[in-house]
This record gives C-alpha cells, sequence and structure tokens, in this order.
C-alpha cells in the first residue's frame, strides 16, 4: 500500500470538498452555526413563552360556593387570581382558552368547615396547555394554604399541638455529584446527538466522493491512473472520515461556547450562572469533562464505521440524487439503536455490548455520567473497531467490482 | 505498443441475460502510428478500450500495453498510457494547474517535473491564461485543453482516445484532432475510436470496423477499398455491419 498515493487522494479531496458549498454547508455551517442558533432560538421562544404564561393572571370560574361567602371572598381577593362570573359553558371555554381554569366546590363549602367535615374541591384544567397549567397550579396552591389554615384552626379550637399531625418531618438530600445528576438528565441526549452528527458529518463527502464522481464523470478519469484500487478508496474515506469528524468536533466545541452563554442569557442570572461555572471548574458543571471527552473517543470507531458504510451504500448509486435517496432513510436507522439508549431501564450489559450504536448510546450516557466500566468500555471499543473494520473492507472489495463502479 | 489477443468481455444482466460486448477481438499497433476503432454506438469500442486500460478485466483473452500484460501488471498499464474520453471529464472545483498536478502526482512525478511539464504542456496548448482558473467556469474548449495536458502529463507512450471529440463544437474538435497527429509524430502508439467516418479517414494508419463486439475488418484506408470494391468508407462500413457485401477476391 503506497501512503503517499493515499494522501495525495486525500487533500486533493479535502481541497475539492472545502470548495463545495453543500458538504461546507453540512460540515461547518449546520454544526457551528445552525444547531446553536437552533438552541438559542428554541430556548428564547420557550422562555418567552413560560415568561409570558408566568406574567399573566389566570381567568379562573368558580363553580358553586353560593352558600360559602367566606372561600369565595378569599379566592377573589387572592392576587394571583382573576375570577370571572360563572356559566355553564366553563369546559368549552377551557378548551377554547377563553377560560384558564375552573374550580368547583360544594354550596356549603364554609359550613363543612365548621362542622369538620370533609369537602371536595374539584379543579377543571386543559391537561398540556401551559397557561391552563399555570391556573391549576395556583389554584392547587390557595387550596393547600387555605387547607393549612383549617387545619390550624381546628387543632387550635381543641388546644392541640401543631406536632400531632406532624409527628416527624422528611428531607431528601442529594448525595450525587452535578455531573451524575446531569448524566441522568442530559446523559442520553448527549450520545444521541454525537451519533446523529457523525452520520450526517459523513453523509454528503461519502455521496459526494462516490455517486457524485460517478454523475460528474470524474471516477473513470481517476481510475484511469496508475493509483491502486485500495489506495484510492482509503484516500477517499479518509476525507469522509474527516467530514463526520470534524462535523462532531465543531458542534462539541459551538456547544461547549454557546449553550452556557445561552444558559446565562436565558436564566436572567449571569453572575450566580458564572459562579456556578467557576465552582464547577468547567463551562459544563452538569456533565463530566472526562467523560464528554471520553464520549468522543468512543464515537471515533462509530464515525469510521458511518464513513466506511455510507461510502459503499453510496458507492452503488449512479447519481447523486439517487444516492440521497438511499443513504437517507437510514438515518431512521441510526436514530432507533441511539433513541433506545435514552430509554429508561435500558442499561448497558455485557451482550448491548456488542450491539452496533446502541452500545455506545449506552456507553457514552455513562461516561458522561462518570461512570467508567473499563471492561465493557474495551468490549464496545474493540466491537465498534472490527464493525468498522469490516465495514472498510466491505467498502474495498465493493470499489474493485466492475459491475459496482459501471453501474449502468 | 498494444497487442490485443483474443479480447473477450462477458456481461451477466438479470434482464437481457449473458451480453458479449466483446468477442474474441485481436488487434496489433505499433509506436508512431494511429489505429483506429470504427463502429456504431454500443458496437463495443468503450469496453475494448476500457479492457485496454485495465478499468475492466477480459472475461477470455489478454493484451500487452507498453509492454506489460492487462491481467499482471495493471497498474504499469495504466502509467504508461494516457486515456481520453467523452466519459473521463474533470473535477470542477479545481484549477487546471491543480488538476494536472494532481494527476501528475498520481503518477509518481515529483512537484519540479510537474512544474516542467506543465509549463511545457500550457505552452503548447496555449492555456497559461486559464491555467490558474476553476475548471467550471471554463469553455468546452478549455475543458478540452485542460483534459489533454492531463492525458499528456506523464508524457505516456500510449494514448487511447474513446470518442473525443463527442460533443464538441469544429474549433474543439480540431484542437483534439490536430492533438492526434502531434502523439502520432512523437512516435506514440495510439488508438482513436470514433463513429465519424472523416475523422477516420483524416487520422488513422489502421482501421478496425467492430459490430456486434466483434472485429469484422482490419486494414489500411486503402485495404479496405481495395478489398471491398468500394470508395466511401461509409459504404465500406455498411456493407461490413450489414454483411451485404463481400471483400473483393
Amino acid at each position: 500500500m503506497k501512503t503517499r498515493d493515499i494522501l495525495t487522494v486525500y487533500f486533493k479531496e479535502l481541497r475539492d470538498t472545502l470548495r463545495d458549498k453543500r458538504t461546507i454547508i453540512t460540515m461547518f455551517v449546520i454544526p457551528t452555526v445552525v444547531m446553536p442558533a437552533i438552541i438559542f432560538g428554541f430556548g428564547f421562544v420557550a422562555s418567552k413563552v413560560v415568561r409570558q404564561a408566568r406574567a399573566e393572571t389566570p381567568t379562573v370560574m368558580i363553580l358553586g360556593a353560593a352558600a360559602s361567602p367566606e372561600v369565595r371572598a378569599a379566592l377573589e381577593a387572592s392576587p394571583r387570581l382573576r375570577i370571572v362570573p360563572a356559566g355553564d359553558d366553563y369546559r368549552v371555554r377551557i378548551s377554547e382558552k377563553r377560560l384558564r381554569a375552573a374550580v368547583e366546590l360544594p354550596d356549603d363549602f364554609d359550613a363543612a368547615l365548621a362542622r369538620g367535615e370533609t369537602a371536595q374541591v374539584r379543579i377543571y384544567h386543559y391537561e398540556g396547555e401551559i397557561k391552563s397549567g399555570f391556573a391549576a397550579g395556583e389554584l392547587d396552591r390557595f387550596f393547600r394554604d387555605y387547607r393549612e389554615k383549617a387545619i390550624q384552626a381546628r387543632l387550635d379550637a381543641r388546644g392541640l399541638p401543631a406536632a400531632l399531625i406532624k409527628p416527624f418531618d422528611v428531607a431528601r438530600q442529594n448525595v450525587a455529584p452535578p455531573e451524575k445528576v446531569g448524566g441522568a438528565i442530559i446523559g442520553g441526549f448527549i450520545p444521541y446527538i454525537i451519533i446523529l452528527l457523525c452520520f450526517t458529518g459523513a453523509m454528503y463527502p461519502a455521496m459526494d466522493l462516490t455517486a457524485g464522481e460517478k454523475e460528474r464523470g470524474t471516477m473513470e478519469t481517476i481510475l484511469c491512473s496508475p493509483i491502486g484500487r485500495t489506495e484510492l478508496v482509503l484516500g477517499k474515506f479518509l476525507m469522509v472520515l474527516t467530514g463526520s469528524l470534524s462535523t462532531v468536533v465543531l458542534a462539541g466545541v459551538s456547544s461547549a461556547i454557546t449553550i452556557p452563554l445561552g444558559g446565562m442569557f436565558f436564566s436572567r442570572s449571569a453572575s450566580a450562572v458564572a459562579a456556578n461555572a467557576a465552582a464547577s471548574g468547567g463551562t459544563m458543571p452538569l456533565i463530566d469533562p472526562l467523560g464528554l471527552m471520553a464520549s468522543f473517543v468512543m464515537v471515533l470507531p462509530v464515525a469510521v464505521l458511518f464513513a466506511a458504510a455510507i461510502f459503499t451504500i453510496a458507492l452503488f448509486a449512479k447519481s447523486y440524487k439517487e444516492a440521497q435517496s438511499t443513504v437517507s432513510p437510514l438515518i431512521v436507522v441510526v436514530i432507533l439503536p441511539a433513541l433506545a439508549g435514552m430509554l429508561p431501564g435500558v442499561e448497558l450489559n455485557a451482550k448491548l455490548a456488542l450491539v452496533p450504536l446502541l452500545n455506545v448510546s449506552l456507553v457514552c450516557k455513562e461516561l458522561v455520567s462518570g461512570v467508567f466500566h473499563w471492561d465493557l468500555l474495551a468490549l464496545i471499543f474493540g466491537s465498534t473497531c472490527v464493525y468498522a473494520a469490516a465495514a472498510l473492507a466491505l467498502a474495498v472489495r465493493m470499489f474493485n467490482r466492475e459491475d459496482v463502479i459501471f453501474r449502468t | 505498443m498494444i497487442d490485443a489477443r483474443h479480447l473477450t468481455k462477458v456481461f451477466h444482466d438479470k434482464k437481457r441475460g449473458e451480453i458479449r460486448a466483446v468477442d474474441d477481438v485481436s488487434f496489433h499497433c505499433e509506436p508512431g502510428r494511429i489505429y483506429g476503432l470504427l463502429g456504431a454506438n454500443g458496437a463495443g469500442k468503450t469496453t475494448t478500450l476500457r479492457l485496454l486500460a485495465t478499468l475492466l478485466k477480459p472475461t477470455v483473452g489478454d493484451a500487452t500495453v507498453a509492454g506489460y500484460g492487462v491481467m499482471t501488471e495493471p497498474s504499469k498499464v495504466r502509467a504508461s498510457l494516457g486515456f481520453l474520453a467523452a466519459s473521463t471529464a474533470l473535477y470542477g472545483r479545481l484549477t487546471a494547474r491543480e488538476t494536472i498536478a494532481y494527476f501528475g502526482k498520481l503518477n509518481g512525478m515529483d512537484d519540479a517535473l510537474i512544474a516542467t511539464r506543465t509549463k511545457l504542456l500550457a505552452d503548447e496548448l496555449e492555456m497559461h491564461e486559464f491555467l490558474d482558473r476553476r475548471v467550471d467556469k471554463f469553455s468546452t474548449g478549455m475543458k478540452q485543453k485542460t483534459s489533454i495536458a492531463r492525458t499528456l502529463i506523464h508524457d505516456p507512450a500510449v494514448l487511447i482516445f474513446d470518442e473525443p471529440t463527442l460533443g464538441l463544437d469544429v474549433m474543439a474538435a480540431r484542437t483534439i484532432v490536430r492533438f492526434v497527429r502531434d502523439c502520432r509524430a512523437r512516435g506514440k502508439t495510439v488508438i482513436y475510436s470514433t463513429h465519424i467516418m472523416s475523422e477516420v479517414e483524416k487520422l488513422c494508419d489502421t482501421i478496425g470496423i467492430i459490430h456486434d463486439g466483434r472485429l469484422l475488418a482490419t486494414g489500411t484506408l486503402e485495404e479496405l477499398r481495395t478489398r471491398f470494391a468500394e470508395n466511401d468508407l461509409e459504404e465500406i462500413f455498411v456493407k461490413i455491419v450489414t454483411g451485404s457485401g463481400k471483400a473483393a477476391a
């Protein structure tokens, strides 16, 4: 094998690729500009929606409580609720978002409380609608306070201490370090994003250097040169791998800068976030930085696997368009195991360590939580390397097949 | 020198079954001569040339190009030949200079030699004006000149042309024809495949008429005229491929 030839092809492909707008967009613009813009945009819209919802005093209808002026007055006095006149169409109005929530009380609610009986309070809201949810939350809070006061009044009337109904306190104390908490929350999401970027980064160069070359007629030109097919495949493959890895690395660097900035921007408490970040000694306080770096290492053979697999599949296509229609649906095949790794209860074991993509997804989830199972890490890295080598060998084999290269 | 011996190429197609694209083709071409492969579209010209350029492997038969066997030393065969066809396009995002240098490197040349040869070819082909411009902005003529320079950068002993004037305007086609003549004058072994009779008449020392994958007749233009008692090459061609004319005794 001639390394000089491989490098000659690689550097030519690199130069060629860097002048291709389509590939530049996928390799550089999407990970560095579009992804952070999406994160920022989504964060901005989400925070605005939540802020607006919180700023609104929800409209609430009181149903019943005809003979209960006390509770009615307390509700009307609440600055966090805006009481509207009752009507039979409250369900329709809540559904149509003209009313946020309704609360139904027995007519003799006040009297029932005075008698020491248990009264039923029913809150009507629209599940999944954020403003209706906030209104229901406000009503929950109101009646929790109202109940506490009623209990206190009953205890006082009987001369009993508050401890009677509260014999002990329960307090929860988190012992997990912040990165483990972060790993549990976003650990599954990170490998999913990395795997997806790895795939999309490889996709366009792979299609361009195979089907694209066939379509443009340059494949035959290069095949007429003395370079061996293996060297030619390896040179092109290195370019596809570069595309895949650079997409992941650029997205990683870009996210490492933009996500904390976004957090500071949206939290409205920049100093608190900065202090938190400084205390954690990094820009990503919620995940283990060493684990994150280890995740990138684990993704290396995945990038090789993707680069070789997409290269082989795209090689069969006669045109760029045909390659696109063949390769694009594979995103689903890639996403499914990555998504399965995010499911709660799917834990890494020796068997799953051999399932391509799912294994990397699961182990990355553990790595960003700061958990290092060295035996499984070795098994996953080794097995993925074997799959990647097999895919690369297949790519070389296919490139030597006349019916694939000269498919008409 | 090119020596093709009983070259046969069979393709297998799911719908059409076995296709004998090239069937027992033998011919010979010496340095300083042009061998014209004349045939209609689909006659087997391109497949024959791809076999010689080691892009395809023969099912049966063998060939030597510049003394190297296409089956045993394909890399050396490719290093000894320049292949120019309508289907061999250029990289649009590279400049002409980068394209020429790339193929020089693939042929094992060092940077100094590539620079010297590039200057020489740019002088001969009058390419200096567009040498550092990207190929995708070129006119057809500029592309043809770049293709010629790419083909000649390593100064190959053997040149294969497959329908090189296909789709070209008169001026660009004339550049190609002049260039092919120059190759002969420099002692190169040239194979020229076409379906255009006038080009064969102008250029070729020996003509091989190919039809349905079989080489039906070989000879100089004069020999073919005498053998088929016909002056017009087109008429000779039609007689041969339709089998309507017997060779004169």
